[in-house]
């Protein structure tokens, strides 16, 4: 029964909104920026009046109006299409590398909490050294040196996220073996392979969940920083950074929408991300929960 | 003392591997990578002989690992070597650029603690009102602003539309660095000559940058010192301090601030690679001839010892923080001991 | 007749929070004489350190008297202005907590801390009379002079509570506020620290009100005792009176928690049943849902504070008897 359901998911919608209180509204907030910006990223052609690169002679540095609702480029392409097109390249772009940190650094997190001894000493020391790091000037670095491209900005993004699921997964799993019930799981003879995933993996995954949220947060600040410098996607993509980076040079003649909403564009993204990552943070931490 | 001294160097003696580990990774990145700095050089057209012969010269014909190990040798004499690009040595440079990048980040840092802390205990003294919950979102969405733009915005209200500030350099045009120049710092420089008018030039070219970073970092400071602050507010050393008669203002900036500070102080060391990537992003919005500005630059021209001359030295600043932070931290509380 | 030191007439204190307002305290009147030590006596959760900060007027947020006066040399203090109030405490009244081992800053000397109270009640006295004071505290307190320089993590629980103490005189306050003074120290600690406080009456013309869960405490320590609770005072007299010939039911329950003296862990016997929720109290008597004699009448009005010969209870068995005889 469909509005059975409905109803029962706004009970608890209300009855978890008391429970909680502001975190869940943060989180709701940021589910929902998270949720209509893969909208536009899945399907541009609907919300976008234009395309990404039509461009109209005679139309160029238009200011807002009900034509353009943003105004327009230097090249006289609309500024909301624009940024509507990039929102699939700045969220393909930062899902895919945080997927990658996370499949690399969760599991040698935990096999190096796990396993411990040398290879676990020598593995943190080089995650911790690249940790303390910058990490935006080790992946200015990398993607200055693959050069440009979606598959090469995307691992330089990546590689700087590693760190941080491993300290983390590592942290727990260090903790989580010396448990009771993985130590009861041991005794019945389970093998490590399935000490981890059965019994030690389930235990960090909601850390994990939260490290990907506010992962992804990064990574959009990450990949808009890089496009800016120059060091981002080849030209043709459209990409809120580069597009910020292009209209800086009409900012001192007062042509200020041309930046301004991509920026836009970069805050409302990162925020949602952020705010879905930290309420999770504190709902899934119940000592955290009330400041 | 003796301990602490022993612990100091413990402490730097540990740096060296996390040192050794980026440079590692830095210098095989750099060489293992498509890009070829010689062709970049000379131009892609540019005739084999002639490539070949600036291989030679730039040591680039040799395997990579010999390449290596010469540079390792090369780091142990404390020598950054010579740039692939310019004829000078890496060092000269960086000696030029550092004060830039040091003036903007230490003004930068000190305006975003005062804000933050300032804001963040007025937030959890006020602890949910309307103003608290206005910090809190403030901390909440500063955080996510990129420097960048945050100075391109700060350029377009204070730069263009009100035109109060400028918003590229160091110095106006009028302003002859060179009769200055002694410590890099032009502050300092400019004050100690004297010349006032110089110096408010200078202050106002490091305004906007500065604050561009402050406001990004004081995001963060926000968070901290409103949860710290929470958290001390509801010691009871804090309820006996009133209960002595001690004024508001005593009980919290005496006795509340300090302990909130502790901690914050440990995750002031954390916050170092999050001011030294903002900075980068700031120099180049601004134009500041700073250290992360040449970083993009070579990166660009591909001449790989400064690049990794310039990532040596982020390394070593970052621990350098670190250890400062330790120091300090053990100096604030008479509890730790090394 | 011993004067009057602070006069409490009819004060309630409500928390104002999400789920409803807590009633903590409800129409408390209490008088407390010049030398006097009086114990407040009750389970965690009747309104017993409401009570006590708000001698200080010092309630912690979201609280709010709402109602009543506290009298101190005739002035009420909750009417006077926040400077003069600021001057009367630690100086008139001054307050020490239950955890000794975080009511001391951590980042400052002792001495720092003795200084900084003696100065910010009498500015014109310098540091090092300031210090002279301390140290002569501390002799008196029989504490070696040279630990007023150490930071508190140096020193055990007792001797920092001690310490505390030490802090709350200093200024010759005419009343000192213990709140659990000993519910964080381990049982022989506790014991030397409760003798501590008896030879405390003979050394200074000090007034305690020592506010405890525990009973057996008080009646080694108080002259008087008031019991609370659910934000009320149910029973009050002469420790003796009450400590022998207990009246209100409560007060009975909580004289057989008391834990053997002789054992040597402090055992936590506790009354069946749980306090009562301050936010929606039980009608009429607060007692009544725990109550083995509970009446009709009990279920419907609240009893008041009656005297039966100098001995005061707030229970219906007493009045029913005496309309009934
Ligand atoms: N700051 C506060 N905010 C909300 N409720 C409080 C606060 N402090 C105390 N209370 C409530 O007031 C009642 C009395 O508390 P308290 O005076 O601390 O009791 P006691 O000292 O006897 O344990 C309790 O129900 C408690 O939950
Ligand atoms: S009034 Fe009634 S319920 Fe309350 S204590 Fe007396 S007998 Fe018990
Ligand atoms: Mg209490």
């Amino acid at each position: 029964m469909p509005t059975t359901l409905i109803r029962k998911f706004l009970n608890y919608m209300s009855e978890s909104k008391k429970k909680y209180g502001i975190q869940w509204w943060i989180l709701i907030i940021g589910l929902v920026i998270i949720l209509f910006v893969t909208l536009t990223a899945l399907f541009p052609g609907f919300f976008a009046p234009y395309s990404a690169d039509n461009m109209e002679a005679g139309k160029q540095l238009t200011g807002p109006s009900s034509q353009n609702i943003l105004g327009t480029d230097n090249l006289g392409r609309d500024v909301f299409s624009r940024i509507i097109y990039g929102s699939k390249t700045i969220l393909g772009v930062a899902f895919i590398a945080a997927l990658i940190s996370s499949l690399i650094g969760v599991p040698l997190g935990l096999i190096s909490g796990f396993v411990g001894g040398l290879f676990d000493k020598i593995l943190s020391l080089i995650m911790d050294s690249i940790f303390s790091f910058p990490g935006l000037i080790l992946a200015i670095a990398l993607a200055a040196m693959l050069g440009p491209g979606i598959v090469n900005i995307t691992g330089a993004v990546a590689v700087i996220y590693i760190p941080q699921y491993f300290r983390q997964v590592r942290g727990q799993t260090l903790s989580l073996k010396e448990e009771v019930f993985v130590e009861a799981g041991r005794a019945i003879g389970a093998s490590k392979f399935r000490l981890l995933r059965k019994y030690i993996f389930p235990n960090v995954l909601a850390t994990i969940v939260v490290i990907f949220s506010l992962n992804i947060a990064d990574a959009i600040m990450t990949e808009a920083a890089l496009s800016y410098l120059g060091l981002g996607l080849p030209a043709g993509i459209p990409d809120w950074g580069r597009d910020i980076a292009m209209g800086k040079k009409y900012l001192a003649s007062g042509y200020w929408w041309i930046i301004t909403f991509p920026g836009v564009a970069i805050v409302t993204l990162t925020l949602g991300f952020t705010m879905v990552g930290e309420s999770l943070s504190e709902l899934l931490n119940p000592k955290l929960r009330d400041k | 003392m003796k301990r602490i001294l022993k612990y100091f160097t413990i402490r730097l003696l540990l740096t060296i591997p996390m040192i050794f580990i980026l440079l590692t990774l830095i210098f095989f990145v750099l060489r293992v990578m498509p890009a070829d700095p010689v062709k970049s050089m000379l131009g892609a057209h540019a005739p084999k002989r002639v490539i070949e012969q600036k291989r030679k010269e730039l040591g680039l014909d040799k395997p990579v690992y010999s390449q290596y190990w010469d540079y390792l040798k090369q780091l142990a004499r404390f020598d950054l070597g010579d740039s692939m690009i310019m004829k000078q040595k890496v060092i000269t440079p960086i000696k030029e650029k550092l004060p830039a990048t040091l003036e903007l980040i230490i003004f930068g840092l000190i305006l975003a603690l005062t804000l933050g802390v300032f804001l963040g205990s007025y937030g959890a003294n006020n602890r949910g009102t309307k103003t608290d919950t206005t910090i809190r979102l403030y901390g909440l969405v500063v955080f996510c602003i990129p420097a960048y733009w945050m100075g391109l915005m700060l350029q377009l209200i204070f730069g263009i539309w009100l035109d109060w500030l400028p918003i590229a350099g160091r110095t106006g045009s009028r302003v002859l660095v060179a009769n200055f120049n002694n410590t890099g710092f032009y502050l300092i420089d400019t004050l100690m000559a004297g010349n006032f008018t110089a110096f408010f030039d200078v202050l106002t070219h490091l305004a906007l940058p500065a604050l561009t970073l402050a406001l990004i970092l004081s995001g963060i400071f926000v968070r901290l010192t409103r949860a710290n602050m929470l958290d001390v507010l509801n010691n009871d050393y804090i309820l006996a301090a009133r209960a002595r008669g001690l004024s508001e203002r005593k009980v919290v900036y005496k006795h509340a601030l300090k302990n909130t500070l502790v901690p914050i102080l440990t995750m002031l060391g954390m916050q170092f690679a999050l001011l030294i990537a903002n900075a980068v992003l700031t120099e180049t919005t601004f134009s500041w001839p700073g250290m992360a500005r040449l970083l993009v630059k070579r990166i660009h021209l591909r001449d790989y010892p400064t690049v990794q001359g310039i990532i040596i030295l982020i390394a070593v600043m970052v621990s350098l923080s670190s250890l400062i932070v330790d120091l300090v931290y053990a100096w604030i509380d008479p509890r730790v001991k090394y | 007749m011993m004067k009057n030191i602070i006069e409490i007439k009819n004060l309630s204190i409500d928390y104002p929070i999400y789920v409803g307002t807590v009633k903590a305290v409800r129409n408390v009147s209490m008088k407390i004489k010049k030398g006097e030590v009086i114990g407040l006596v009750g389970e965690s959760g009747c309104g017993k350190s409401t009570l006590g900060l708000s001698l200080l007027n010092m309630v912690r947020a979201p609280g709010k008297i709402i109602n009543g006066e506290i009298l101190y040399n005739n002035t009420n203090i909750l009417d006077i202005p926040y400077k003069e109030l600021l001057k009367l405490r630690g100086h008139n009244i001054s307050m020490i907590f239950q955890n000794p081992l975080n009511s001391l800053n951590p980042l400052y000397k002792v001495s720092e801390q003795f200084v900084e109270t003696i100065q910010s009640h009498k500015p014109k006295i310098k540091k090092k009379k300031a210090l002279e004071m301390a140290e002569e505290m501390f002799e008196k307190l029989g504490i070696e002079k040279s630990r007023l320089y150490e930071y508190p993590h140096q020193m055990s629980g007792g001797m920092r509570q001690r310490i505390m103490i030490g802090i709350a005189l200093i200024l010759n306050p005419d009343l000192i506020i213990a709140d659990e003074p000993t519910t964080s120290l381990d049982v022989i600690v506790e014991a030397q620290f409760v003798d501590f406080l008896r030879n405390l009456k003979d050394k200074f013309d000090v007034s305690i009100m020592v506010i405890t869960h525990n009973l057996g405490l008080v009646a080694e320590l108080a002259d008087r005792i008031a019991v609370m609770y659910g934000g009320k005072i149910i029973e009050r007299g002469e420790v003796e009176k009450i400590y022998h010939n207990p009246m209100h039911e409560y007060t009975k329950g909580l004289i057989s928690c008391i834990p053997n003296v002789k054992a040597e862990q402090k055992k936590l016997v506790t009354m069946p049943g749980a306090p009562p929720d301050l936010i929606n109290p039980p009608s009429g008597c607060r007692f009544s849902p725990r109550c083995p004699k509970a009446m009709d009448i009990c279920y419907e009005k609240l009893p008041e504070l009656k005297t039966y010969d100098g001995h005061e209870v707030a229970c219906w068995l007493y009045e029913t008897e005496k309309e009934n005889s």
